[in-house]
């Protein structure tokens, strides 16, 4: 009899113990469990590191062109000595581009961009988008109509168009590009902060909180937003990813990054008509889009089923 | 009920038409430059940009000009192109049939293999068809649609020339095949412009479609085969999405006590999986192929530019760059309201689907 009591209140503190582990904690641990968002974790890890060291690791500048400097031509084929490339020629793990520089640096300097467009372009949207659908779901009535068919008609766009719309009037560049994707994303931070907002409104916690007295703002960063943080967490994960995609076909189609930035989509736009003649200069950059845009996908669905209290039993 | 629903989705999506039609309308006023110039060309004169101005009533105030603006597109008169010198309905009717073709041709593409793909991945949970099913739909997802076109077109048409598997890499029909209209094969008078001319140009122009009903082979074995780069390269990140959301969609209906007891009373297993199974999956997966449509609409212009096809998007991208704005003005208004339409008919489905929805 005493040994089962014994046995029951271990298992009673086990529970208790379970319980304290923070939310973010068990999330953690379950991202961690999942071999894809491992991958992605990883690649994003060597993306960072790549952005952060180019100056070191590249071999030559971005912008640095290589005529008169060493014996190669423009569009050059890759030569790499570890796959039988004469010793005596000088190696380019990628190749050479149109203006005769070396792919590989320009590649590796392209990470940063990447990047830094990514998460830039969601923080902004993530910032606005969070404002108005916290104003439209906290306040609703007129605030809310208004605010959301102004979001409804800007998702009645599809969105490279109307990105590319919104870059015709501000005029081709970097900058008016991630303007214009991070105006073209806030309305889906929109809902999904109205959604949240609309979902805790009437709860207790935030009846209580306005009962002493809490003012509008309080009750909505300190009560509202952290339970809106999870499906913000994951959509602006996976928003990360569409970013990167649109900003490289903006620059693409000649839009964004403007020469010599090296941006991967504008140097896969840049030598688009040479794929025949020189498929290195497509293959690589385009590559590297992929690979980046994957990482970022694979962490957004491995955050989505981490941070779902539905699945927490399966961890 | 379903008719009252209907009505009532329809009357929710003309605030949004109205809005569409503000955004067109300001983008064309906010372009930095003088209208007339821009709407012209650099080369007006001052008279020609006076009269210009008042004859499409410039001078007066924005919210007349906003009236006028909304009158004019009711009409169907959406100005003309000062670059290509001819009336944007016409261009329309000459460069919309490419553009839908290539999207139908892709959404049916990434349709028939996505949703088979993602059905069997959910049945065979964890075999090692369903993680390379995840696999390469995760790449899927991430390709830039102009890097895997360029890549295709690498591969199909440069080194796999010179066997049965070479596809042209750009264009929509080889040089000198016939694309008689069905139309004209038929003997049918037709006048030169009004409205069922328009229409019956634009059926002849989608060139499957017309090498069918007139049984020209020969012109539908041409479009078949500079279709196919194209269609895949469009087609893959929506067939990616699809086969990730019929397989999650799956999953989760799969896991319902009524498939249990759809079981255990001895049903097939196929058509528990075909009638109880998928069919209350259908949901997720209807908004996902709705959703894919701008997708596929907005990669239409990078698939365009990349495969030399004269169709919406390219036709769009270069009056950008060339500030052809009645072009941009009017090309953007088809899409978008395109778009509400295919969102207002995915909406009707939904109730057609599931019955609750249309109480709400």
């Amino acid at each position: 009899m005493s040994a089962d009591t014994k046995n029951i209140a271990k298992l009673d503190a086990e529970a208790m113990s379970l319980e304290s582990v923070s939310m973010w904690r068990t999330a953690w641990r379950r991202l961690f469990r999942r071999r894809s968002a491992i991958a992605g974790l990883v690649i994003l890890g060597i993306l960072t590191f790549i952005a952060v060291t180019a100056q070191w690791v590249a071999p030559y500048g971005y912008d640095q062109v290589l005529i008169g400097k060493e014996p190669v031509k423009a569009r050059q084929a890759p030569c790499i000595h570890l796959l039988g490339c004469p010793k005596d020629q000088p190696q380019h793990l990628a190749g050479i581009d149109g203006n005769v520089r070396d792919q590989f640096s320009r590649l590796l300097y392209g990470a940063r961009l990447s990047l830094v467009v990514g998460i830039s372009t969601v923080s902004f949207a993530i910032v606005l988008g969070t404002a108005l659908g916290a104003i439209a779901g906290y306040f609703g009535g007129w605030w809310d109509t208004i605010i959301m068919r102004v979001m409804d008609v800007l998702l009645a766009f599809p969105s490279l168009l109307l990105a590319i719309a919104i870059v015709t009037v501000l005029g081709p560049g970097l900058i008016n590009a991630l303007l214009a994707i991070g105006i073209v994303d806030i309305p889906i931070f929109a809902r999904v902060m109205r959604a949240s907002v609309l979902s805790v409104r009437e709860m207790e916690f935030v009846s209580a909180t306005r009962a002493l007295g809490g003012n509008p703002f309080h009750i909505l960063f300190r009560r509202i937003l952290p339970n809106a943080l999870t499906p913000l967490i994951v959509q602006g994960t996976l928003g990360i990813a569409s970013a990167i995609l649109s900003a490289a076909a903006l620059s693409f189609l000649g839009l964004g990054a403007q020469p010599p930035t090296p941006e991967w989509g504008a140097m896969l736009g840049a030598e688009r008509n040479q794929v025949f003649t020189a498929p290195h200069l497509v293959f690589y950059p385009g590559f590297m889009i992929m690979l980046t845009v994957l990482c970022f996908n694979l962490i957004g669905d491995g955050m989505r089923d981490a941070l779902d209290p539905r699945l927490a039993h399966v961890s | 009920m379903m008719i009252q629903y209907i009505v009532r989705r329809f009357f929710a999506a003309i605030p949004v038409l109205f809005g569409i039609l503000l955004v067109t309308f300001a983008l064309a006023r906010l372009i930095p430059g003088d209208p007339c110039r821009a709407i012209l060309g650099e080369k007006a004169t001052e008279e020609i940009c006076a009269r210009f101005i008042q004859e499409k009533g410039l001078d007066k105030p924005i919210l007349i000009q906003f009236g006028i603006y909304i009158g004019e597109m009711a009409r169907g008169d959406f100005g003309s192109s000062f670059r290509l010198g001819m009336p944007v309905t016409r261009l329309l009717v000459e460069r919309l049939p490419t553009t839908v073709e290539l999207s139908i041709s892709a959404l049916l593409v990434s349709m028939i293999i996505g949703i088979p793909l993602g059905i069997i991945s959910a049945v065979k949970h964890n075999s090692w068809l369903d993680v390379g099913t995840m696999v390469w739909a995760n790449i899927g997802v991430s390709m830039p649609v102009f890097w895997l076109g360029l890549m295709l077109a690498y591969v199909f048409s440069l080194l796999l020339k010179d066997t049965p598997f070479w596809l042209p890499p750009s264009g929509r029909l080889s040089p000198g095949v016939a694309d008689t209209p069905f139309y004209q094969v038929w003997g049918w008078t037709v006048a030169e412009t009004g409205l069922v001319s328009g229409i019956l140009k634009f059926i002849g122009r989608m060139n499957i479609f017309n090498a069918l009903i007139t049984g020209n082979w020969e012109l539908l074995k041409d479009a078949v085969t500079h279709l196919i780069l194209p269609t895949l390269a469009l087609g893959t990140i929506p067939m990616a999405i699809i086969a990730r959301m019929s397989r999650s969609a799956m999953l989760e209906v799969m896991g319902q006590d009524y498939i249990r007891t759809a079981r255990a009373k001895g049903l097939r297993w196929f058509t528990v999986i075909m009638k109880h199974a998928f069919r209350n999956s259908l949901l997720p997966i209807v908004t996902v192929i709705g959703l894919s449509l701008g997708t596929l609409l907005g990669g239409a212009v990078l698939t365009e530019t990349i495969f030399g096809l004269s169709g919406v998007g390219r036709t769009l991208y270069e009056a950008i760059t060339a500030r052809d704005y009645g072009i941009v003005q009017a090309f953007t208004l088809v899409i978008a309201v395109f778009f509400v339409v295919i969102n207002l008919v995915v909406d009707i489905s939904y109730a057609y689907l599931d019955p609750r929805v249309r109480l709400d």
